[in-house]
């Protein structure tokens, strides 16, 4: 059985785990080298960029976790979780590094301050009818490479992107009860 | 999304970058820590708008502002300024004894303290979208902190071992709308996130208010009043990330330098209680 972790530094940990309880799959937290060993797939949740890439550097997780996402662990980041995934970033704090691994550019906090948060019901290629996105603090994807699918797009920015096992989304998937992006995940990327 | 995170007061544009290099999810923007202004007494109301643009300009992060009790033209202030957060709280001297601000009509979200169950679904009647223990600020004693957080933990508990036809009159009980009080019951948790605040100074305060069911910290005087501020700040949000790991507790706390002096919530010389303020 797939068992999926769900990078555990900070953010909306407990809302993923319970999107992959729903779904039936294992999911577990993850903080340390080990428990990232022993998952198969990998959510990066949403939260602050910043303050998971420097847990991540401190604890020793960062080069384990690139090294996983860049052998074909699939993974999903939402949010703080694109921008962790991104290749490259836009209006990062200084000096921050990224996962990487998927083949892109993002812009970070690009919809603007929290009073610029917004929701709003989109289409995502590969779902019928629309999800609702909640967009808080939210990136969107610069400019994507060859490899890359846009699966959702707002005012012309992607904000929902593929590349084989890697799948990001600028909104929060896991903040309302429908599970079917996650489903998605698990069914193309898995 | 500032779960598992620690937010933290802030003075200065300096300061924030030393906040945010310690891996703060946001910062607090006041014009004093909590210690000064008991030290310093005064009425303390809401911070010049330039500081609050100065420490926007300086990090990446989301930044909060603090507003008085009830008083919504600060409220309106500080949305105009795009402050991310507003703090409704009782550290500043309140402007109204008697109404909280309307936070439904303004579209930036609010943090306001409780120090019971009845107090925070009171506050979330009134548009707060997150609930912060009130603990006793600037003080550096955890011990108010804990009572709060505890408090609310245990009556949320009690509320989900009641029969349905109890909840009526646990609702006049709480002082809070009957609506509110079912879905408490029903999920055993909040409908928004429940951070701590009030007294954390060191990583192990930051850990026990964690285990005992804390989403997040406020950290306040206990950063930049002690010894050693940035590796004080980075220790503490460590300790945040691993509240349940003593190993990692006992290593962040090692060489921190002088904590804050403190004062004990009991001391004479301690003549407000913020926590007293709100109902």
């Amino acid at each position: 059985m797939t068992t999926v972790g769900v990078l555990a530094l900070q953010g909306d940990v407990r809302e993923h785990l319970a999107a992959l309880d729903r779904l039936g799959v294992k999911g577990t937290s993850v903080r340390r080298r080990e428990e990232l060993d022993a998952c198969d797939a990998l959510v990066l949740p949403g939260g602050e960029s910043t303050a998971m890439w420097r847990l991540a550097r401190t604890f020793d997780l960062l080069d384990p976790l690139r090294d996983r996402v860049g052998t074909g662990m699939p993974t999903l980041g939402t949010c703080a979780g694109m921008v962790l995934l991104a290749d490259r970033l836009l209006d990062g704090a200084d000096g921050q590094e990224t996962i990487g691994g998927l083949d892109m550019t993002v812009r970070r906090n690009a919809f603007g301050r929290q009073t610029e948060s917004f929701e709003t019901d989109l289409e995502v290629t590969g779902l019928d009818g629309t999800v609702h996105g909640v967009f808080i603090r939210a990136p969107w994807v610069e400019e994507v490479g060859p490899g890359v699918e846009v699966l959702a797009s707002v005012a012309g920015h992607p904000v929902g992107v593929r590349q084989d096992q890697l799948m990001a989304t600028s909104f929060h998937p896991e903040v309302n009860a429908d599970d079917r992006l996650h489903r998605l995940f698990l069914d193309t990327c898995c | 999304m500032l779960k598992g995170g620690v937010i933290m007061d802030v003075v200065t544009p300096e300061q924030a970058k030393i906040a945010e290099d310690a891996g703060a999810v946001a910062v607090m923007a006041l014009e004093r820590v909590p210690a000064d202004i008991r030290a310093q007494g005064g009425v303390s109301r809401m911070s010049d708008p330039d500081m609050i643009d100065g420490i926007i300009e300086a990090v990446s992060i989301p930044v909060m502002a603090k507003a008085r009790i009830g008083h919504f033209a600060e409220a309106q202030v500080l949305q105009s300024l795009g402050v991310d957060y507003i703090d409704e709280s009782e550290v500043l001297t309140p402007a109204d004894y008697e109404n909280h601000i309307d936070k439904w009509a303004y579209t930036v979200p609010f943090v306001c303290g409780a120090t019971n169950l009845g107090e925070a679904l009171r506050r979330i009647t009134e548009g707060a979208a997150m609930i912060r223990s009130k603990g006793e600020a600037g003080t550096g004693d955890v011990s108010n902190a804990v009572t709060h957080m505890r408090t609310i933990r245990k009556e949320i508990r009690r509320l989900g071992a009641l029969a349905e036809d109890e909840l009526y009159v646990a609702a006049k009980e709480l002082q809070a709308p009957y609506e509110l009080v079912v879905e408490v019951a029903k999920n055993g948790k909040l409908p928004v996130v429940l951070f701590t605040a009030g007294g954390i100074a060191t990583p192990a305060d930051a850990a026990m208010m964690m285990q005992l069911g804390a989403e997040g910290v406020f950290v306040g005087s206990g950063i930049f009043k002690s010894g050693n501020p940035a590796q004080r700040a980075e220790a503490i949000v460590k300790a945040t990330t691993f509240h349940d790991d003593p190993d990692v507790i006992a290593k962040v706390s090692r060489g921190l330098g002088e904590a804050m002096v403190g004062i004990n919530v009991d001391e004479p010389a301690r003549s407000i209680q913020f926590a007293e303020r709100g109902w």
